[in-house]
């Protein structure tokens, strides 16, 4: 099944820059989709096409197999959440609480349920022991984890996260790696932009990667590493253990901790 | 260049101070990078060293903070600007909000400082093109993506040309390209005689370009050294602030007996290089 499906997609800002120039792809249900690539390149513009905050020039974007053209922002947020790159965008209220359990309850949930939805993704982000404080006392990181918790709550069919791991410190980022591998797990549709190419390759199965508006790349984290002068014009480098294996003359392109202790144990000598 | 005895900092109608026994003595010319988990106090320690705090959020400072040989509470807002210059953790909020273009936005500091009309464009466009960002100079603000946005509030440091430089996370938002960018320019500032002090999770990063490394936890200073030293020491795991992809790689080949299990894991690269090249 579909989850989203991008047909040709041209968007020019008012006055401005084509900021895409004809993007066609197609995410299936479930699948886990990282999408890299230079500052500037279109990749949260492509992105805020799948929430309805931005509409193609040209083109067409499918959510759920139906064309975004004519449903509302409302409408499609029951279908995709939408982690902004700054959580201050996205966050309003009053406690982390009540910014959590807002979402839900424009869905339509119980007051019950929708805390019970809050607790649970309050939990997945480490931050069930700050639900009564304001968001604003809490740091940036933790803010960027509310805002996480806020898209968890709406269990939607599709999770867009602009660039969820920025400024999280090493159990933040373990926290978000795990939320990632639960969402994939339960069956949801992952689609993150980020810059953190060690995230990209240990914890999702497709990358894409854009340059000047258009897409360059799609495929397996080890195929399009591999892919040295798509690579070099995206302005991005390969996870530091693929380049450490490429150094030492290894032919296994190992993408992760795990694949590289393999690769490893299976040159070593018994 | 910037010296700390004894800093203590609460922040108003807080119970516990958020830094406790800070002491400090950074040299002119060098790249400290500080790492701790969140909540730790780098950001605190951030704009207590920018001389923000007490000044602008109010909150209690005891101890002293001396910056090239002058206490940073005894200068006006503007000496203490024009000393150290601070990037602060959300470019988003870094923006005036007064300019209508990237080019007068990073002219905004200068102008506050009273810098000659001349002089200031000839700065702009000098950062503009080291951070390669003279394309955007007519754009607005507000019409930049988030890396876009970083470079600009970088840019408006830099120009400046302050002699410490404080940077909180200040490659959050970049690219692989912009982040090395960045670092490549605190070499060369380093290298000029500025002094520098990032606030960082990126491990590597800060191996390959600090000369020293602070470790936060708790609200203090437990762990000060080369970033080698600082980053293979057993206690490590207690900080919270992770560990390389090289560290993590060697730790699963000697839990499954793939290499020896005596010796200092690789921190870095070129460690990870010998460690896994050189053994078998």
């Amino acid at each position: 099944m579909t989850a989203v499906r991008f047909e040709n997609v041209r968007f020019r800002h008012p006055g401005g820059v084509e900021a895409l120039r004809g993007v066609s792809l197609t995410v299936a249900a479930g699948e886990r989709v990282a999408i890299i690539g230079q500052n500037g390149a279109g990749k949260t513009t492509l992105v805020r096409h799948l929430n309805g905050i931005l509409q193609p020039s040209s083109g067409r974007v499918l959510v759920g197999e139906r064309p975004t053209a004519g449903r509302s922002i409302s409408e499609l947020a029951a279908s995709v959440g939408y982690l902004f790159q700054n959580p201050d965008e996205q966050l309003f209220a009053s406690s982390v609480r009540i910014d959590v359990e807002f979402g839900p309850r424009n869905l339509g949930c119980t007051p019950a349920e929708a805390t019970a939805r809050a607790d649970e993704a309050l939990a997945a982000v480490g931050l069930s022991a700050q639900a009564q404080s304001h968001p604003l006392h809490l740091s940036l990181s933790e803010r960027k984890r509310v805002a996480l918790a806020g898209v968890l709550a709406m269990r939607t069919a599709v999770v867009v996260l602009d660039e969820p791991t920025t400024g999280q410190d090493a159990r933040g980022a373990d926290l978000v790696a795990a939320v990632v591998e639960t969402l994939a797990a339960s069956g949801r549709t992952v689609i993150a932009i980020t810059h953190d190419m060690d995230f990209a390759a240990e914890h999702f199965d497709r990358l894409i990667v854009m340059a000047a508006g258009e897409v360059t790349a799609d495929g397996r984290p080890a195929d399009v590493f591999g892919e040295a002068q798509v690579l070099e014009r995206a302005a991005v480098e390969p996870p530091q253990l693929f380049r450490l294996a490429q150094r030492l003359g290894w032919p296994q392109r190992p993408t992760g901790v795990q694949q590289f202790v393999d690769a490893f144990a299976a040159r070593a000598p018994r | 260049m910037i010296v700390l005895r004894e800093v203590s900092y609460t922040y108003p109608e807080a119970a516990d101070p958020a830094l406790h026994g800070i002491e400090l003595n950074l040299q002119p010319g060098s790249i400290t990078g500080v790492v701790g988990a969140s909540g730790a106090g780098k950001t605190t320690l951030a704009k207590v060293i920018a001389g923000f705090l007490p000044r602008v959020d109010g909150g209690e400072l005891t101890g002293t903070v001396c910056v090239a040989g002058r206490n940073l509470a005894e200068l006006s807002l503007v000496e203490a600007v024009g000393q150290v210059g601070l990037v602060i953790q959300n470019p988003f909020n870094q923006i005036s909000g007064a300019k209508y273009t990237v080019r007068e936005e990073i002219a905004f500091g200068m102008e506050n400082l009273g810098t000659p009309r001349a002089e200031m464009a000839a700065r702009v466009k000098q950062v503009a093109a080291l951070l390669r960002i003279s394309d955007l100079l007519d754009r607005s603000p507000y019409a930049l993506s988030g890396g876009q946005m970083q470079l600009v509030a970088i840019a408006s440091m830099l120009v400046l040309r302050t002699p410490v430089l404080v940077m909180d996370e200040p490659t959050s938002q970049l690219d692989p390209f912009g982040t090395r960018l960045v670092f490549a320019v605190l070499d060369q500032l380093q290298q000029a005689g500025t002094t520098v002090v990032i606030f960082e999770h990126k491990l590597e990063l800060l191996q390959a370009h600090a000369d020293r490394l602070l470790v936060l936890a708790g609200h203090t200073i437990v762990a000060d050294g080369s970033p080698t030293e600082v980053l293979a020491d057993e206690r490590v795991d207690g900080w919270a602030i992770g560990s390389t992809r090289y560290t993590r790689a060697a730790r699963l080949a000697r839990g499954r007996g793939l290499l020896p299990v005596h010796g200092a894991l690789p921190v870095s690269f070129e460690q990870a290089a010998a460690t896994f090249g050189g053994a078998r």
